[in-house]
């Protein structure tokens, strides 16, 4: 494999990298601060996917602007997010917070396969995909191969600016600080006069955001069908079992890892593309059994 | 009263002697039940839920204009998605509950694969309407299993054939097929047949991306680092949408030749997003827009009533499910004439079937002594036209069936590996009607 293959190869992988990223920070954001792994993350990737396509569908007709096509995706993530982000929480997350670990997490799988079929009487079996915005924005030609300026800049730099204002918010805000309190001890953070409650719910619906956004943004590229949350909670968790579970930056790390790993697979060992992601995991667990990035209990995010 | 107990008694035993009597000699049944097997749920929902609504149509309209001898079908539905055991259960239940006489069934190869020898003890008829496995009805002799389509040999190799017609002077070809049986199989089919037609094909890569997977981003770079003059693909569904719809915005269609033996299912949901030159095919010689029926009253119905019902054009698996109900009534009328205009049993139906030919949505198909169908097969270009939002298939080739087919008592890969060059020139390889004419 020469240089320029690798080129390539890390070309693609950083596209897959972005995506994947953007929805293993919601699932570990929300893991993080409130010990709940939503399994319920696929479908608000799904939902997040569908609305986005219906949403661009409906806007094509108008013939609008590369910029309002644009914000189709990011609006329909907004939607979704908050809208299903919210009901999840307030309406049976919130009611399950004293008791066992295990029942949030039963609850979420219950939430995921209504989901699964409440999108199949709203979407129906057929794909749907939102490819306009894809071709507006053009190609580029790099170490001679020729990619979209869509996937190759623009999702990973969506991935990226969101990767820098969460830690921005988280470190540098109000809310944001009290989030970490809240992540840090719970019953301390109400003691100082936190409202666990509220920020359970901002972190909850941001995380879901995050997970609706990964799917808006793969709208343009991909075909959607049902199905398609299962394949990507399936993945996103084992990025956030290699970063370690709540790790922000290990999110962002493992993602660029299992991303990069898949495509130079698809070059090198096609046959191992699928396995690779597994793989890197069974590794790095093998090695840190709480993941990479996982610190002593202290911190969570 | 002692006398009317014994009239009673008498009127009924009467009544199941002449029951018993009548059900030998072949009285008609109230309704004849057919099973049909399809996907509702999951990824090949693409097929089995315009094939369902194909099938309704079909059976409604039929039952209207009088039914078999007046006998009305009954269609007992069964999603394919419920996969492997649960799916077998079902079969046997709709078979040994319902009575249902015949089973059309499945769309997928493994499903087919299944109940092939369950079907053969229930002795119920087995058709097997969409799938395309040669190997059930080679591997074994059945007498209740048929297959009213073309099978995947037929399919590969007249897309092979065709491609060397429209190109015969490419030296590269890659793969890029879904991870499965289909995927698989369908490569090595067309494969052997194309390095038989011409040995100095160099295949530069073979490529499997996971069933559904939902990005190519990275085999396409592939490709266009390798540069092949054809690149090759018999992915269906919305991974085939996904994977043309990328190749096409990274200007892979531009610098190699595509060939997608099932884009036809594929074209209304791409719309613009294919374009113009790729060589594209079907499961079957039926198109909607095929010149040779352009005028005919039935075909025209039928395309026109399947777009007020679903909003969409049929596509292949359209056709296979009409030919399998096409091929049961067929088989039925020429078993009760046999049986001298008393109701038939399934085996004076099943050899009804071994000989039958038939015509449904397109040219006649005949059904060989194996049981499996030889169906033509149509390939062509995709072409813009103003007229419609998505493309047509233009430059209609027709392959006969029996040219690329394995003929009775032959193993496919060993057959298939004989193939002549002098094939791709047979003239029985037919153009169809006048591509279409831009202004």
């Amino acid at each position: 494999m020469n240089l320029d293959l690798l080129v390539l190869a890390l070309a693609d992988g950083l596209s897959y990298a972005g995506l994947l990223f953007l929805v293993a920070l919601g699932l570990t954001l929300i893991f993080g601060v409130m010990g709940i792994l939503n399994v319920a993350h696929g479908s608000l990737y799904a939902f997040g996917g569908y609305t986005a396509a219906s949403l661009s569908g409906i806007a094509i007709q108008w013939d609008p602007s590369t910029v309002l096509l644009l914000a189709c995706l990011p609006a329909a993530a907004i939607v979704v997010g908050v809208i299903l982000g919210a009901a999840l929480e307030i309406g049976l997350l919130r009611r399950v917070q004293r008791g066992d670990a295990v029942v949030p997490l039963l609850i979420t799988f219950a939430a995921f396969m209504i989901f699964e079929d409440l999108q199949k009487l709203l979407w129906g079996t057929s794909p749907y995909s939102a490819p306009e915005v894809v071709t507006r924005l053009g190609t580029i030609d790099v170490a001679g191969g020729t990619f979209n300026c869509y996937q190759l800049l623009l999702i990973p730099g969506v991935a990226l600016a969101a990767y820098v204002l969460l830690e921005f918010f988280l470190k540098r805000t109000n809310l944001g600080k009290q989030v970490t309190a809240v992540t840090h001890n719970r019953e301390v953070a109400t003691a100082l006069g936190i409202n666990a409650k509220r920020i359970g719910l901002v972190t909850f619906v941001l995380g879901a955001v995050l997970g609706a956004l990964g799917g808006a943004l793969a709208a343009p590229t991909t075909s959607l069908l049902p199905g398609v949350g299962t394949d990507t909670i399936v993945l996103s968790f084992a990025v956030v079992a290699t970063a370690g579970l709540g790790q922000i930056t290990g999110a962002l790390i493992a993602a660029l890892l299992i991303g990069l790993a898949r495509s130079v697979a698809v070059y090198m060992a096609p046959e191992l593309e699928v396995v690779v992601p597994y793989l890197i995991m069974v590794i790095v667990l093998l090695v840190r059994p709480n993941g990479l990035f996982a610190i002593a209990q202290a911190r969570k995010i | 009263m002692q006398a009317s107990v014994v009239r009673v008694l008498i009127a009924v035993t009467a009544a199941f002697v002449f029951a018993n009597c009548a059900d030998a000699q072949g009285a008609k049944p109230v309704e004849l039940k057919v099973g049909i097997t399809t996907f509702t749920s999951g990824a090949a929902s693409v097929f089995g839920v315009p094939a369902k609504a194909a099938a309704e149509l079909w059976v409604e309209d039929f039952n209207a204009k009088g039914g078999l001898n007046g006998v009305k079908i009954t269609p007992v539905f069964v999603d394919e998605g419920l996969g492997g055991e649960k799916f077998l259960s079902e079969y046997r239940r709709v078979v040994q509950d319902q009575g249902v006489k015949v089973m059309l069934a499945s769309i997928s190869s493994g499903d087919c694969n299944v109940v092939a020898p369950v079907a053969e003890d229930l002795k119920v008829i087995d058709i097997m309407w969409d799938c395309g496995t040669e190997k059930i009805l080679e591997d074994k002799r059945y007498q209740y299993v048929f297959r009213t389509t073309s099978n995947a040999v037929t399919e590969m190799v007249a897309a092979a054939v065709h491609l060397l017609r429209v190109k015969p002077d490419f030296k590269t070809i890659a793969v890029v097929n879904q991870d499965y049986a289909w995927g698989r199989d369908s490569w090595e089919i067309f494969r052997n047949a194309l390095l038989a037609l011409k040995p100095d094909t160099r295949v530069v890569a073979e490529l499997f991306p996971k069933f559904g997977a939902p990005d190519f981003s990275t085999e396409i770079t592939r490709l266009q680092a390798l540069k092949p003059d054809v690149i090759v693909s018999t992915a269906w569904g919305g991974d085939l949408d996904t994977f043309i719809r990328q190749a096409n915005q990274r200007g892979l269609t531009k610098t190699s030749q595509f060939v997608l033996p099932l884009a036809e299912s594929s074209l209304e949901r791409l719309g613009k997003s294919i374009p113009d030159g790729v060589i594209v095919g079907m499961r079957g010689d039926a198109y909607f827009a095929d010149p040779d029926f352009k005028s005919d009253a039935k075909i025209k119905a039928f395309v026109q009533k399947f777009h007020a019902k679903t909003g969409a054009y049929p596509i292949y698996p359209v056709s296979h499910v009409v030919q399998a109900l096409q091929a049961v009534v067929d088989a039925y009328t020429v078993a009760i004439k046999a049986n001298k205009g008393q109701w038939p049993g399934t085996d004076q139906v099943a050899d009804a079937m071994r000989t039958l030919e038939f015509r449904a949505l397109s040219r006649p198909i005949k059904i060989r002594a194996d049981g499996q169908a030889l169906q033509g097969q149509l390939l062509g270009v995709t072409k813009s036209v103003p007229e419609l939002p998505f493309a047509l298939i233009d430059q209609l080739t027709l392959v006969p069936a029996d040219l690329v087919t394995t003929p009775v008592g032959q193993k496919s890969p060993e057959w298939v590996k004989t193939l002549k060059s002098d094939l791709v020139k047979s003239d029985r390889i037919k153009i169809v009607g006048t591509p279409v004419v831009t202004k």
